[in-house]
């Protein structure tokens, strides 16, 4: 069996952190980088993250915002990336599944390992950026709350998202007593 | 559904020879970190050595076990290799898991199959794995033994493994670690080991986390969709909207303008009436330095096309063609499947018959990943990198296409983002290598959700005309159903063999062989609409027709619906079960399901006001689930205030898996009988996203499905499909008991909301 690399299966480098005098050029920052953008820029900020940036953790699902599979944070709001265009994007703040764990796991993301939430796991980026979101607006949701969440699932995990985002919510606030201790 | 194999697999005993010989196959070459990071893959870095094709085993005592299935979320690639796991006598968190290639080779009998079936379809992965893939494991553990036997000059009979340790009796413990170097020079065992008991079983029956799902919530893994190679041209194409359509004209003058679009090439589908078995349509393919681009280029393409036989097909000409094909005069033009006594006879003499008719409609996968396919064809040789449910298929496929041995075909299964049965047809695989063979660069094709949609292997259309005579005891003397329904048997080479009704129904369903006089025929409708499987084939179409009739059938009678049932399983007692699935049907497994499913929901109490409790129960496969539901339709909108499924699959290798299939499959089924249907007009299909075929969204999905594992202690049955059938009809009949409307025809849609 060939295990010999046969193509080169580098992705181009990433334009980090560019300072541009380019009128045209979007300056935008995601995950706490400063891209500049100087392409189409009707382009949604999905196929910029994937194609351009290699940031494949946010996904394609339906290129309408019906399915949420795209969603990402821009300045801290949960929004559907297969209709963000890059020119909506000077200035704001992105944040994708990539960039939401802080050191440590998010609570979410957290939680999601321990009631073993994915089973494709296609959709769940999608599903912990869009519970970032209720978690920040309501920080101990009911299930009218979570059930709001309007991502897709095909697997349907959403008995466990719900189980999750509940235990998110504690984790958050044992993190806060951990810390309010330390101190 | 058993999906044909044109390759036979590797005996056991050839098996454990290709074993040893690929584990020094194995050790070719290292893969740098760069490109391991982007194609991840096991088979890299080889020191220390393997133990057989799927155990390797680290210095440190780190095992690492090749996974050799497709994971589409059904979870083999956690339970497999702890089938393995469990034989080796490691601990499961010493255990890192890496997905295992394609694993092609020519033999001298021919193409084999260096890891067994790799393939996900039909709920085979357990059943299969539980017999080779844990003598692989045993395999290996037998290997550390008798290293560790000759280095401390004992025989291999006073020695034990535990926990990654061979131990012996006077206590020494030599760790795999020590022993992996001298125990990978060894002869494979010429017998098979004996396997573990299940009481001896230490990983088996634990609840286990999914292998990747730290990977998965931070956005890690790589599905097929998310592969690049350098110099990826990005395609989509636009296809023929009309089956055997072709291309009467093509101008892209403006497409070729648009910004990182870098060529357009034409693909051919199937010649008219061809089988479906590479790409399903005529299309012309855009290749662009991004999706973006591409996706500009392909609306500024102006194709005409020519429609082709179909354009006229529409559901409504179906339901017309189903009607006329069940009038009595055509009773001729039907197939007998199955036809035990006298039928007609028993309806002369009956009390009383009662008729009903159901229909489903066809449904597409809309599997979260879209079709997708990562390939690059050179001369000699292709690499593809692709979510997929069939890797031997798509090896055919590709070999098919460009003329590459298979030898030189390199697969690589990613991480699926869903199957359902999608990825069982290689249709997209074909299209991405008849693309690729046009430039030397790779490609990757991508399908939006509206091509997803519109160019489906349907699941079947089906109207079933059921009739159940009751004699005077009030017992059901005669069954009959007749299906008209657009064959799953249609253009696919593998199933050229068979009868036309297999894949669409099954002879010894229920309640064959329960009731004295049975008659199950098949009328076949005109239709060129592509079908495949769709998870649990067969089963979520007839599951809705028989057991919404039990349920009518025990109205008419005004019996307890559950109690109807029960009756007719009768005894507990094994019948002969011919399909995929079979040998028996054990009708008390049967009854087992149902009756922990009804005492979980309380099923004799009387629900609230506007609530009513439904129940059924299925046999998919091997495996028995049951549902039962609290639901209202107040004003015509459903919820699902409880949903119970009690499943039995025998043995349960992880039960954290098999209660996430158990509430998916429910899920899915609840979805799939409120609002999903695929309709025709003007031979095109009418629904093109997720706007028109709504999946349920957690609103409107129950809160929590309870869930009741029934380990019977039986060979294990898979797990994948289950829990799907039952769901549908125990939704329809709980929506009958607590509004007296019986839905006959799905999707419910809004016919509720019609009539309350």
């Amino acid at each position: 069996m060939q295990t010999t690399p046969t193509h080169p299966a580098k992705p181009p480098a990433a334009p980090t952190t560019v300072k541009t005098d380019d009128e045209k050029a979007v300056a935008v920052r995601i995950n706490g980088r400063t891209y500049s953008f100087d392409g189409d820029d009707t382009m949604p900020l999905l196929w910029y993250l994937r194609d351009v940036l290699r940031l494949t953790g946010t996904k394609f699902g339906c290129g309408i915002g019906a399915c949420g599979a795209c969603t990402v944070l821009v300045d801290g709001k949960a929004q559907r990336a297969c209709l963000t265009p890059m020119k909506a994007l000077a200035k704001r703040e992105v944040t994708t599944i990539e960039g939401l764990a802080n050191g440590e796991l998010h609570p979410l993301q957290q939680a999601w390992v321990e009631i073993d939430v994915p089973q494709c796991g296609y959709c769940q980026a999608g599903q912990i950026i869009a519970a970032a979101d209720l978690l920040k607006r309501t920080p101990n949701p009911n299930d009218d709350d979570i059930g709001k969440i309007s991502n897709l699932c095909r697997c349907g995990t959403y008995p466990r998202i719900r189980k999750a985002i509940k235990r998110a919510a504690e984790i958050t606030r044992e993190r806060a007593a951990h810390e309010g201790g330390k101190s | 559904m058993k999906k044909d194999k044109t390759i036979a697999n590797p005996s056991r005993r050839r098996f454990l020879v290709v074993g040893a010989a690929a584990s020094g196959a194995l050790v070719v070459g290292w893969r740098t970190a760069t490109a391991q990071q982007a194609l991840p893959y096991l088979g890299a870095r080889i020191e220390p050595a393997a133990l057989g094709v799927f155990v390797r085993i680290e210095k440190n005592g780190d095992i690492i076990i090749g996974a050799r299935g497709c994971e589409i979320g059904q979870g083999v690639k956690t339970s497999l290799p702890m089938l393995i796991a469990e034989e080796l006598d490691v601990d499961w968190n010493r255990v890192r898991v890496e997905q295992l290639p394609y694993g092609y080779i020519d033999t001298d009998k021919g193409p084999g199959h260096k890891y067994g079936d790799q393939g996900a379809g039909g709920s085979t992965s357990i059943p299969t794995a539980w017999k080779d893939l844990r003598q692989a494991g045993a395999t290996a553990r037998w290997l550390l033994l008798v290293a560790a036997s000759a280095k401390l000059n004992l025989p291999a009979g006073q020695l034990h493994a535990e926990s990654g340790n061979v131990i012996a009796p006077d206590g020494t413990k030599l760790s795999y670690g020590e022993l992996i170097d001298a125990a990978s020079k060894l002869d494979p065992p010429t017998e098979p080991r004996t396997l573990k008991k299940p009481e001896e079983f230490k990983v088996i029956g634990k609840p286990t986390p999914t292998v990747d799902s730290r990977a998965i919530v931070t956005g890690q893994t790589q599905y097929g969709i998310d592969a690049y190679l350098a110099e990826t041209s990005i395609a989509v194409v636009a296809r023929s909207p009309w089956i055997d359509g072709e291309i009467a004209s093509l101008d892209d003058t403006e497409a070729r303008k648009v910004p990182g679009v870098k060529d357009i090439v034409r693909i051919a589908g199937p010649k008219p009436g061809d089988v479906f078995d590479a790409a399903l349509a005529d299309g012309v393919a855009v290749l662009a330095t991004s999706t973006w681009a591409a996706l500009k280029g392909r609306e500024k393409l102006k194709i005409e096309w020519k429609p082709g036989p179909f354009a006229e097909e529409s559901t409504d000409a179906l339901r017309r063609q189903a009607d006329d094909l069940l009038k009595p005069a055509n009773a001729d033009k039907a197939v007998g499947i199955r036809r035990d006594g006298d039928v007609d006879k028993a309806r002369k003499a009956a009390r009383k018959t009662i008729e009903a008719r159901y229909t489903v409609p066809f449904l597409a996968h809309a599997t979260m990943e879209p079709p997708a396919a990562l390939i690059h064809v050179e001369k000699d040789k292709v690499l593809l990198v692709a979510s997929l449910q069939d890797p031997d298929g798509a090896s055919e496929v590709i070999n098919a296409v460009t003329g590459v041995p298979r030898a030189k075909i390199e697969i690589r299964m990613t991480r699926a983002g869903g199957g359902f049965g999608r990825r069982l047809k290689n249709d997209y695989i074909a299209e991405a290598a008849l693309i690729a063979k046009q430039t030397d660069k790779p490609v990757k094709l991508l399908w939006t959700r509206d091509d997803d949609i519109r160019h489906d292997f349907y699941r079947p259309f089906c109207v079933f005309q059921m009739a159940a005579s009751l004699d005077r005891k009030n017992e059901i003397a005669a069954w009959s159903a007749r299906c008209a329904a657009t064959p799953r048997n249609h253009r696919d080479k593998g199933m050229k063999e068979r009868p036309l009704w297999n894949g669409t129904l099954a002879p010894d369903d229920f309640p064959a062989g329960l009731v004295p006089n049975f008659d199950l025929s098949l009328l076949s409708l005109e239709s060129g609409q592509p079908r495949g499987w769709w998870r649990a084939p067969v089963s979520n179409a007839t599951a809705f027709a028989v057991q919404s009739f039990i349920d009518e059938i025990a109205v008419a009678l005004k019996q307890d619906p559950l109690a109807l049932r029960l009756k007719l399983l009768g005894e507990p007692r094994e019948l002969p079960y011919k399909g995929h699935g079979g040998p028996v049907f054990d009708t008390g497994r049967m009854a087992a399901v149902l009756n922990a499913a009804a005492e979980r929901i309380s099923w004799k109490r009387k629900p609230d006001k506007d609530r009513g409790l439904g129940i059924a129960g299925h046999f998919t496969f091997g495996g028995y689930a049951a549902h039962a539901l609290e639901v209202s339709a107040i004003d015509g909108n459903v919820v699902v205030h409880r949903a119970v499924c009690a499943i039995d699959v025998g043995h349960v290798v992880n039960p954290l898996g098999l209660e996430a299939q158990a509430i998916g499959g429910t899920i899915d089924g609840l979805s799939t009988a409120l609002n999903l249907g695929i309709t025709l007009k003007d031979g095109k299909v009418q629904q093109s996203n997720f706007g028109d075929y709504p999946l349920l969204r957690m609103g409107q999905a129950p809160v929590d499905v309870e869930v009741i594992v029934i380990d019977s202690g039986k060979e294990p049955s898979g797990a994948g499909e289950m829990a799907l059938p039952s769901a549908l009809p125990a939704l329809t009949n709980a929506i009958y008991a607590a509004t007296q409307v019986r839905i006959r025809e799905l999707p419910i849609g809004d016919q509720l909301r019609k009539i309350l």
